[in-house]
């Protein structure tokens, strides 16, 4: 179980967080059709270093940002997000 | 092929079974073929097969990074059903079905596929409406199933807690009674064996590393092992699709997360069928070995390491406790985690890739091995005849930008959610 | 075999006399024995059966790799097949029974398949029972009975388990001498360690070898080490097994309480399973040994030499009295002065190495008869225990009589949690024997399990003698995997160790290989004519010891598997004994039935009483939100797929949301309660996830928004107030109200409650919705129960709810919102906001969504017989399924019945006859197809 660092809470344990989605899904509000089915359906799925959304549900709620290695769950950044993406 | 029979066996044992040969040979790659499946897991030793066996073809390679059925086909909970709502669902596992049900017979190797029935439980009224659903769906469509009632559950499965004020009480279930479980080694192991003695070489200890691609058509592979020439190149490699598919520059409506599973210690007969439920979320069947396989939701983040959180294994033995109170004192033997391709439906992809020539057989997320005999059939028949079949048709990969997805559960373009 | 007790020595209190039975005999023993060493105190020899032969089995080990001795132990509830007898400290009123024999232990009819043998190789069973399809099933069923090991447990478990967490500083696995020194030194720095062992005593091998240590008696050693420990506030978990190593430096430890069978004192846990997250972890989890490869090595009397040793100077008895030592390290003649200083008559000293330099092999052929390039070819004895062995040095055979052998293949340091953890191994040649490499996580290995072996040993134990019979030389002792048939299935092609294990079963027991794995990746790798890291391992999961169910579940299991959501008003409900329903977690009252009404006949009174009178509904669990600031129309919509700006102060409009790939999520109400204040509800089922939507929308998509979002779900408690009577009730109720039109929304307060009213209506007629904060709704009930009783009124449940917005055509979630529709499938594409700002409105341009043909839509069904809820649309019997029902109900003030249903191209389809299909209850009706809304097409009811 991993061990995440909420930028408000402090290091807590996965099962306080949730995965969201990759940062790559994000889509924007005014996407056009094409960007939807390219965002939410074309992934790179990357196997090592990953930019995902996970959230702090079971903690103060907020969305965070991680760098992170979906093979070896190294976690190299986990940043609040500030900016719209 | 030595064929396998009782008589054999004695007549071996009489000889210290010297005399068995391979099951398969070793053969080292040749530098083309005409088709190369990458991914010897059951579903691309079953595509190799059926391209020998019903496509006549005979310069066939399955390359497979490291040993034979050691993916996903190794990494379940054995689970053969086809109990599914949506009829496109329902057609691609009924097709498979009644491959399984012939399967020992057509491979000469006991795959010890065990009609012992699956169930659903439910556990409302709301539940058992579901599942009555289900089951009309089913009926309607030529599938076996039978709604029972609580007190057929409880005849059926005497272990289970049938108690009023359980927290999920019982109320019925849903049976398909040729549903069951098989032993998922000897899938691939049988495929492999009938494969190879069709003149499929099966090359072991040999990863992709990249595809030959020329003018949008592909031309061949690159392993660890060479290049390897072919005219066309079928994916199955459950887990890992979008990383081989992404060697030719395509991405995939798929996410790569984790599923465990786990046994306890063998002991004598305890569960008779596969027990499965609608809103206590685990599965639970008892293997010829005695063990009893847990299973239940996936891990819901994207990882290729195979290895879980704890919390999920807790989780499946509360439920099953819930369901068996029996099973407390039993002890997990052994846990197992399978990387799964997570389509953002639920349902597989069977088709050509926007690279010519390039097959993909994937996104089976967690419910892979019960397709297996009918995948392999399906993806050789496309691979064979550049056409899908009309089972197959509706799990072309192009249904995302259609908006034609086949949801079972409902759940969105969300792999987190399924 | 005989053991015995030796007259003194050992860490046991011979002052104090434990019984217990083994299969129905009374034993004895003493307080720190296990029942293996109990047992063999008294001379028991045969403790089991094994798997596949049912071959007459004793004790190998002394810990928890035993392969041989597993028991089930206690009674009732409490019973658990497949214990290690070694692993089983004994306690008073102790029942053990053998297993996996009939009649009995002694004379077992399951052994005639060990007759049989030479038939049932390896992967046998893939060979036959072929043919057609359901003989196997027919196989099966024998050998499924034939295959297990104890019975199944039949009781439900009467114990409960404990789930804890912890954090530290140093976090140390194994309490030997390596253990206990790493937390002696790491706690001198002031660290926060926690020392955890399996065992019941700590030591290790300090109490097996009874040394010396910095010139004390191990075990004062051992007390003076606690002492510190303790003083340094180390935490010291005893029977304590680290079972598995995940990311980041998780541990789970599963601690024994109480010993198996054995019942803990009232109101305590049985085990406890920790989470530990630590700093660092230093694995000192020592070295197994390996048994040796001869004929008849599974056989009772022949053990592991440090086995026998700790049977000596930890448990003070001799399992034997004429011992053979088989070595290919100087750590068995340790073995050898032990026994022999008990006691014991030393028959020889069989080392299969040319000759050891060392003090002790020095000492040993000054005392002992000592032969070197000597390895045992097999082992003679039966279920009573041996009689002797059969040796061969230099082509020459030796036969000796002997009742013990005490073997010894070399070590394998114990690197499962190591290897959890992701790190990696180096062999090596000289000891045979893996080791720790590197590590990715914060840990160490150190002592015996580093591999640092200080007993000079070679990996000839590795490798049998050429004239051994490999049909009978076990590899996995419990699953009955030999030599031969790990042979065989190199013959066949399994190569791979995986394919090896898989095909053979080896390490597949529940010892999971501790003692066999090496042993066969060594046959394999001499197969292949290659190293053994050529061939490579298996890997290592979790747990590293079974470990029970009951603990991994801890609480939350049985009634505590999941929550259960209980509205405000629940206590009120309960006074009217409601029928209730489960929806989601929440307990929800279905209907109210009065004088043994059927469910039915309630629903249908209740839906009746609010069509012609009022009635009133605890609506609490209903999804709400409160979303507020400048930006708070622009936000919501985003999320809702209609227009929301236009809405008034104090109005309000139905609204539904969508999942970005253009599906309906979820629908509810979304009302302006203020200038820049809005108050959204969606459904009861799908409230969590829309409030993970509202904040992923709110932080991911539009940070920019000044805008705050509120979950109120819990906060305001709800009752909706419905019928033609219901505004008469509104106005007794509060009489300062302005009552509000349909949509609209008033503050008032009823019974001296402030309560926030929205004119809303989901049954299709006049409507308030009444909310109070949380339970101050409870006078506010009273008084419309109250009220609305001199009116005729009554309280209705779901079920009436159900078939009232079924008659007016509502959807809902998880029926007609079922995650694959589409806003224009349930004929709300109308409502759409032409703006599109909303989720959903870019996926939602994909051609199959926007066209509808072949498209399910929603349509009304009409009949005069009921329609069975769920079933299939078809043409006739049988037929292909054009649609389903997804709600169905009786009319409720006419005759006939409705339904909800999706069908093949919807509403084009108006006036055709179908039949409601449902095969699986053998039931169906003619159904018409219809405009879905069966009542008020018009909206009149909701105007006053």
């Amino acid at each position: 179980m991993q061990l995440i660092t909420c930028p408000h809470c402090g290091p807590r344990a996965q099962a306080e967080f949730e995965f969201d989605r990759a940062v790559e899904s994000v889509l924007a509000l005014d996407a056009t059709e094409a960007e939807a089915v390219a965002r939410l359906y074309r992934r790179e799925n990357p196997k090592g270093w990953s930019w995902e959304l996970w959230r702090h549900s079971a903690g103060c709620g907020v969305f965070l940002k991680l760098h992170r290695h979906t093979v070896t769950h190294e976690i190299a950044e986990v940043s609040l997000l500030d900016a719209a993406p | 092929m030595k064929r396998y029979s009782s008589l054999g066996l004695l007549t071996a044992g009489l000889t210290g079974h010297t005399s068995w040969p391979r099951a398969w040979r070793d053969p080292t790659p040749k530098t083309r073929y005409d088709i190369v499946i990458i991914g010897g897991g059951g579903h691309g030793l079953a595509t190799a097969y059926n391209l020998a066996k019903r496509h006549g073809l005979r310069n066939i390679a399955v390359l497979e990074k490291g040993w034979i059925g050691g993916g996903n086909t190794g990494r379940n909970t054995t689970i053969v059903r086809s109990n599914y709502r949506l009829p496109q669902m329902q057609d691609l596992m009924e097709f498979s079905l009644k491959l399984w049900e012939t399967m020992t017979d057509e491979l000469n190797y006991n795959v010890m596929f065990s009609q012992r029935g699956a169930i659903f439980l439910g556990h409302s009224d709301s539940d058992m409406t579901k599942l009555a659903e289900r089951g009309d769906a089913m009926l309607a469509r030529g599938l076996d199933a039978e709604l029972l009632s609580r007190d057929q559950v409880a005849k059926m499965i005497p272990v289970l807690d049938m108690s009023r004020d359980a927290r999920f009480p019982i109320e019925g279930g849903l049976n398909q009674p040729r549903g069951g479980s098989a032993r998922h080694d000897a899938v691939a192991w049988g495929y492999a064996r009938a494969a190879d003695a069709l003149g499929v070489d099966i090359i072991q200890n040999c990863g992709v590393t990249g595809f030959s691609i020329r003018g949008g058509k592909v031309e061949g592979v690159e392993t660890t092992r060479g290049t390897i020439g072919a005219d066309r190149v079928g994916i199955c490699v459950a887990g890992h699709s979008g990383q081989v598919a992404g060697l030719a520059g395509v991405k995939l409506p798929v996410e790569s997360q984790l599923l465990q599973a786990f046994v306890t210690e063998p002991i004598k007969p305890m569960i008779d069928t596969v027990i499965m439920s609608q809103s206590v979320h685990c599965y639970i069947s008892q293997s010829d070995k005695g063990e009893v396989v847990l299973g239940g939701d996936p891990d819901n983040y994207p990882t290729y390491s195979q290895r879980g959180v704890p919390m999920r294994l807790e989780q499946v033995a509360g439920e099953a406790i819930a369901l068996i109170p029996a099973l407390s004192k039993l002890r997990m033997l052994r846990s197992w985690a399978g990387t799964t391709d997570m389509s953002f439906d639920g349902a597989p992809i069977l088709d050509e890739l926007p690279v010519e020539g390039l097959y993909l057989s994937g996104g089976w997320c967690y419910g892979g091995f019960k397709a297996t005999p009918g995948s392999g059939w399906l993806f050789a028949d496309h691979l064979a005849t550049g056409e899908a079949h009309p089972v197959a048709k509706p799990f072309a990969l192009d249904r995302f930008e259609r908006g034609a997805t086949v949801d079972e559960a409902g759940a969105g373009p969300k792999a987190r959610d399924r | 075999m005989t053991g015995s007790r030796t007259h003194q020595g050992g860490i046991i209190d011979r002052n104090k006399t434990i019984s217990f039975t083994f299969d129905g005999k009374r034993y004895q023993g003493h307080p720190g024995d296990t029942l293996a060493s109990a047992l063999l105190a008294q001379g028991v020899v045969l403790f089991g059966r094994s798997f596949k032969y049912h071959r007459p089995r004793g004790v190998m080990s002394a810990g928890v790799e035993e392969p041989n001795a597993l028991v089930g132990v206690g009674t009732g509830g409490r019973y658990e097949p497949n214990t290690r007898a070694t692993d089983l400290f004994i306690y008073e009123g102790l029942v053990a029974e053998s297993q996996n024999r009939w009649p009995s232990l002694s004379f077992d009819l399951g052994a005639v398949i060990g007759l049989f043998g030479r038939f049932v190789p390896a992967g046998f069973y893939y060979k036959a029972f072929l043919g057609k399809p359901g003989l196997w099933k027919f196989y099966e069923y024998f050998i499924r009975r034939a295959a297990g090991l104890g019975q199944p447990p039949v009781e439900p478990d009467p114990d409960s388990y404990e789930h804890r967490a912890a954090f530290c500083d140093v976090l140390v696995v194994g309490a030997g001498p390596a253990g206990l020194a790493a937390a002696l030194s790491a706690s001198a720095l002031g660290e926060r360690v926690m020392l955890v062992e399996q065992d019941l005593v700590l030591g290790g091998g300090l109490i097996r070898d009874a040394d010396s240590m910095e010139g004390l008696p191990a075990q004062a050693w051992i007390t003076k080490a606690l002492a510190t420990l303790t003083e340094r506030g180390v935490r010291i978990l005893n029977r304590t097994t680290a079972i598995g190593y995940w990311d980041h430096d998780l541990l789970t430890l599963a601690q024994k309480l109480v010993e198996p069978g054995q019942a803990p004192e009232d109101g305590q846990a049985a085990q406890r399973l920790w989470r530990v997250r630590a700093k660092k972890v230093v694995l000192a989890t020592g070295a197994l040994e390996r048994p040796l490869p001869f004929a008849g090595n599974d056989k009772p009397g022949v053990m592991l030499a440090q086995a026998v040793r700790t049977y000596v100077n930890r448990f003070g008895l001799t399992p034997g009295a004429k011992a053979v030592i088989a070595t290919c390290t100087d750590d068995a003649y340790k073995t050898a002065f032990a026994l022999a200083d008990a006691g014991c008559e030393i028959v020889a000293i069989l080392d299969s190495r040319s000759e050891s330099p060392s003090e002790i092999v020095k000492a040993a052929v000054a005392r002992f008869k000592v032969r070197f390039d000597t390895q045992i070819l097999e082992a003679a004895g039966g279920p009573g225990g041996l009689t002797g062995i059969t040796a061969e040095a230099g082509g020459q055979k030796l036969q000796l009589s002997c009742d013990l052998v005490a073997a010894s293949g070399g070590f394998s340091p114990v690197a499962h949690l190591h290897m959890q953890a992701g790190g990696t191994l180096s062999w090596d040649e000289a000891n045979g024997a893996f080791a720790p490499k590197t590590s990715r996580q914060n840990q160490v290995t150190v002592g015996a399990a580093s591999g640092v072996d200080e007993a000079n040993t070679s990996a000839s134990g590795l490798t049998p003698p050429k004239a051994v019979d490999t049909k009978h030389s076990f590899v996995d002792f419990q699953n009955d995997v030999t030599l031969a048939d790990i042979d065989l299935a190199w013959q066949e092609g399994y190569r791979s160790v995986e394919h090896v294990k898989r095909y053979t079963t080896l390490g597949m027991a529940t010892d999971q290989g501790k003692t066999s794995n090496i042993v066969g990746l060594a046959r394999l790798a001499a197969l292949e004519g290659r190293p053994v890291p050529h061939v490579g391992l298996t890997t290592f999961r979790p747990p590293y010891t079974p470990t029970t169910l009951g603990l991994l579940a801890g609480h939350a299991t049985g009634k505590h598997l999941a929550v259960i959501r209980r509205p405000p008003l629940f206590d009120l409900h309960t006074e009217q004994n409601p029928l209730w329903l489960p929806s989601g977690y929440w307990m929800r009252p279905r209907a109210y039935p009065r004088n043994a009404e059927t469910l039915h006949a309630a629903a249908l009174r209740e839906a009746r009483t609010v069509r012609q009178g009022v009635g009133w509904v605890d609506v609490s669990t209903l999804g709400k939100f409160e979303v507020a600031g400048p930006d708070a129309a622009a936000f919501l919509e985003r999320v809702c797929a209609t227009t929301v700006a236009k809405l008034a102060v104090g109005r309000g409009r139905y609204s539904f949301m969508l999942r970005e790939d253009g599906i309906v999520m979820d629908d509810g109400t979304v009302w302006r309660i203020g200038p820049e204040r809005y108050l959204l509800t969606s459904s009861t089922g799908g409230a969590d996830r829309m409030s993970h939507h509202l904040a992923y929308v709110r932080q991911v998509l539009a940070p920019e928004m000044r805008v705050a979002i509120a979950n109120v779900q819990e906060h305001w408690t709800g009752i909706a107030v419905a019928g033609p009577k219901a505004k008469t009730l509104l106005a007794q109720l509060a009489p300062d109200l302005d009552i509000p039109r349909h949509m609209s929304v008033a503050r008032s307060q009823i019974a001296g409650v402030p309560v926030l009213i929205l004119a809303a209506s989901y049954s299709g007629e006049r409507a308030f919705e009444i909310y109070a904060a949380g339970k101050d709704i409870v006078p506010v009930w009273q008084a419309i129960a109250t009220q609305g009783t001199d009116h005729g009124g009554c309280a209705y449940g779901l079920e009436a709810l159900e078939i009232l917005r079924i008659e007016k055509g509502h959807v809902v979630v998880g029926g007609e919102i079922d995650g694959r529709t589409t806003p224009h499938d349930l004929g709300l594409d109308r409502m759409l906001n032409p703006k599109a700002t909303y989720v959903g409105a870019p996926a939602l341009q994909r051609p199959d969504l926007q066209s509808s043909a072949g498209r399910l839509r929603m349509v009304g069904l009409e009949s005069e017989t009921p329609i069975p809820e769920g079933s299939m649309l078809v043409s006739s019997i049988p037929g292909t399924p054009q649609g389903h029902v997804t709600g169905a109900g009786q009319r409720i003030l006419e005759d006939g019945y409705v339904a909800l249903a999706f069908l093949r191209d919807g509403s084009e389809r108006l006036g055709e006859h179908l039949v409601a299909w449902s095969p699986s209850r053998g039931a169906k009706a003619p159904v018409s197809v219809v405009d879905p809304v069966f009542y008020d097409h018009e909206g009149a009811r909701y105007r006053d």
